[in-house]
């Protein structure tokens, strides 16, 4: 018998279930499956999700600006930029490379960011209040690298995407994409470690800065 | 990982005598406690979820083979290579096979308890394959040569002057001194390796059966670069880690990082299904998940059962006043605390690791902070009646548990005996009302002086409050 059939053997084995998994027990975890109960959330759940949201990024150290509309995002990149005093060269998903970055002086790729790029511009698929925490799935036109790679990633977030809980946008996203993509993944604030000493020092393998631009 | 959990007494003395893991045990006590009571007071329902979540995982592991057959089909048909391993022996074989088949050279790695389990990185060394241990704690303990003295910080019994002289050693730069610099060096050395490898290797948080995702849960976001850059994505993971749906993944991250770190949310959830899209231009085109047993079915069904709801966040040692006064090295294996003094004699033989379910004081701490609902306590106590049947406790103890069992079940002798021991202990304390030395058993009194009972018992004084005045 293979490791597979000597596992789930033993399984049944120390439930008290005889012969092999039934077809009716497979139905009872699918039904569960298909159900896709939600458990009880905490009472801000359910609070407006923009404000719990603006004020979760700013517990995070996640900054936050807000704009009027897409066109003013390279106004605030640049913004941003010099505050930080960081190059004005920005790789970015294609979906932003349509927007006038001359005007602000900004060097705008449109390509997966790589280890040498140091400002990275995403979009979201979704936002959650709850948490302050951005959902971002990867595919041809939106890499998770750009996100990853460089020490400054900067998100722009559509408000009407901004959700209250982790489960609201997880059912967004199967009304709209279907299954997960391959690449899935939530960010909440830059990245972090307390590995040493218990201190916590912002920036470990991912970006040093996280900044919002909210948009409408 | 060989199991050292028999020496479990002599290391502790030498633990609580070692001034530098007395330093970290404080300062993280400290930081784990205080943050976790924080982060949880934010919550208005946190006891609903922690029933909610307790019942979820029940649900799971009383049909556990049904969900990991769902698991199993819904992965495959991403595209990812499902394997099953009974024994650690057989996890390292199937990996370092993957390792061989596929030219691999290169291994980055983010942290996986389950690989400390079976010591995956030993056997891929040893078929010549070079491993990069990614998460900043791991990679500390990779350069010292050391395990993981704690499931979430593993490098907690580190002091910063240590971590300071291990990257003099090996980063071959002049020696820094603030903690900030020290993470930015360690950076950019592993920025190279993440580029470079052949293949990530990854533990699971959780696997979800609805989609066939595995997903972990970190702060460094090392995870996410070693599922993503590497052209092949290996993960190993324990078999009781399934859940059903993406909806019950959302209320168990609620209660994991604040239970573990006093967070509300880790800054990467990284879930990772399947291989890349054909037109994609990052991701593993081979994704590979190891499903590892190794003693986990013999929990299944059995007065054990309970643990296998452990989401692994660590509380129970955090809370625990023996893990923080001996740390996790004492435990003699992968994991520590009470988590560890279940598990290890659950998985690894209960003749292996006799001190452990002993090593408590029975405070409950951990059953209260387990986000899981395990009780912790109970579980220990049946493994010590198990030490008992099987006369594995010195023939002194079990000779000193059948007197007492005798005498407690005989209520006149208990109240006679009671009254005169109460008397004998009281006078005993003499005129300070402290007991320096109890004969025969002053390991109890070597490092404090014991209060005095005022020579009256419980019974005397009830009795004498009932009597109408």
């Amino acid at each position: 018998m293979s490791a597979r059939e000597n596992i789930l053997a033993r399984i049944r084995a120390n439930s008290g279930k005889a012969g092999a998994t039934t077809t009716a027990e497979i139905d009872v975890a699918r039904a569960v499956i298909r159900a896709r109960t939600r458990g009880p959330l905490p009472g801000f759940g359910k609070h407006e999700p923009v404000q719990h949201f603006i004020d979760e990024c700013a517990r995070l150290s996640t900054t936050l600006a807000e704009v009027a509309s897409s066109a003013e995002v390279p106004r605030e990149v640049a913004r941003y930029i010099a505050q930080q005093n960081l190059l004005p060269k920005v790789v970015g998903w294609d979906e932003f490379g349509k927007l006038d970055w001359a005007t602000s002086k900004i060097s705008y790729e449109s390509r997966p960011a790589n280890a040498a790029d140091l400002i990275g511009l995403t979009g979201c698929f979704s936002a959650i209040g709850e948490t302050g925490t951005l959902l971002l799935l990867g595919a041809r036109a939106t890499p998770k690298v750009t996100a990853l790679l460089p020490e400054t990633h900067i998100c722009v977030v559509k408000k009407s995407r901004i959700l209250p809980t982790m489960e609201d946008a997880f059912q967004l996203m199967r009304d709209e994409v279907g299954a997960p993509p391959r690449a899935t993944f939530f960010v909440s604030g830059p990245s972090r470690t307390a590995d040493i000493e218990q201190t916590i020092v912002i920036g470990a393998h991912g970006p040093y800065r996280v900044h919002v631009i909210l948009i409408p | 990982m060989q199991v050292q959990s028999m020496f479990f007494k002599q290391t502790a003395s030498l633990k609580l005598n070692d001034a530098v893991l007395q330093t970290a045990l404080k300062r993280a006590k400290g930081k784990f406690v205080d943050g976790r009571a924080a982060s949880v007071a934010t919550i208005d329902n946190w006891e609903e979820i922690r029933t909610y979540a307790a019942a979820l995982r029940d649900r799971v592991i009383d049909n556990l083979d049904a969900y990991l057959l769902e698991f199993e089909k819904n992965a495959m048909r991403r595209g990812a290579v499902v394997h099953w391993a009974e024994t650690a022996e057989e996890a390292n074989a199937i990996i370092v096979d993957i390792a061989r088949k596929n030219a691999v050279k290169t291994v980055t790695k983010s942290k996986s308890m389950v690989s400390e389990e079976v010591s995956l990185n030993d056997a891929l060394e040893a078929a010549g394959v070079a491993v990069m241990e990614t998460d900043l704690g791991e990679y500390i303990l990779q350069l010292a040569k050391e395990p993981p003295s704690h499931i979430v910080a593993p490098a907690v019994h580190k002091s910063k002057e240590q971590v300071a002289q291990l990257f003099v050693d090996h980063h071959h730069k002049p020696r820094l001194t603030d903690i900030p610099a020290m993470t930015r060096e360690a950076r950019e050395v592993l920025r190279g390796h993440f580029l470079g490898a052949d293949m990530g290797i990854s533990g699971a948080n959780f696997v979800i059966a609805e989609t066939g995702t595995t997903l972990t849960v970190t702060n460094e976001g090392n995870a996410d670069m070693v599922t993503t850059i590497p052209r092949i994505h290996c993960v190993i993971t324990g078999i009781e880690k399934v859940i059903p749906t993406l909806e019950d993944f959302a209320t168990l991250i609620r209660l994991l990082p604040r239970s573990a770190i006093g967070q509300s949310i880790a800054n990467y959830l990284t879930l990772t299904t399947g291989v890349k899209a054909a037109d994609e231009i990052e991701g593993p085109e081979q994704m590979h998940i190891v499903l590892v047993d190794a003693g986990r079915t013999k929990l299944v069904g059995g007065e054990m059962k309970d643990m296998l709801r452990c989401i692994r966040c660590g509380a129970c040692m955090n809370h625990c006043p023996v893990y923080q006064n001996v740390g996790g090295h004492a435990y003699g294996w992968v994991y520590p605390g009470p988590m560890g003094s279940v598990l290890t004699p659950t998985y690894v033989g209960i003749e292996n690791a006799g001190d452990l379910p002993n090593a408590a004081t029975f405070c409950g701490e951990c059953q209260v902070v387990c986000p899981v609902k395990i009780p912790l306590p109970d579980l220990m106590r049946k493994l010590r009646e198990k030490q008992f049947d099987m006369k594995l406790r010195p023939r002194s103890e079990r000779w000193a548990i059948k007197v007492w069992s005798f005498v407690v079940t005989r209520p006149r002798m208990y109240a006679f005996l009671s009254k005169f021991g109460a008397r004998i202990a009281s006078w005993l304390g003499g005129r300070d009302k402290l007991i320096h030395r109890l004969p025969g058993i002053d390991g109890w009194t070597d490092g404090r002086d014991m209060p005095a009972p005022q020579g009256k018992t419980f019974r005397d004084l009830y009795a004498a409050q009932r009597e109408p005045k």
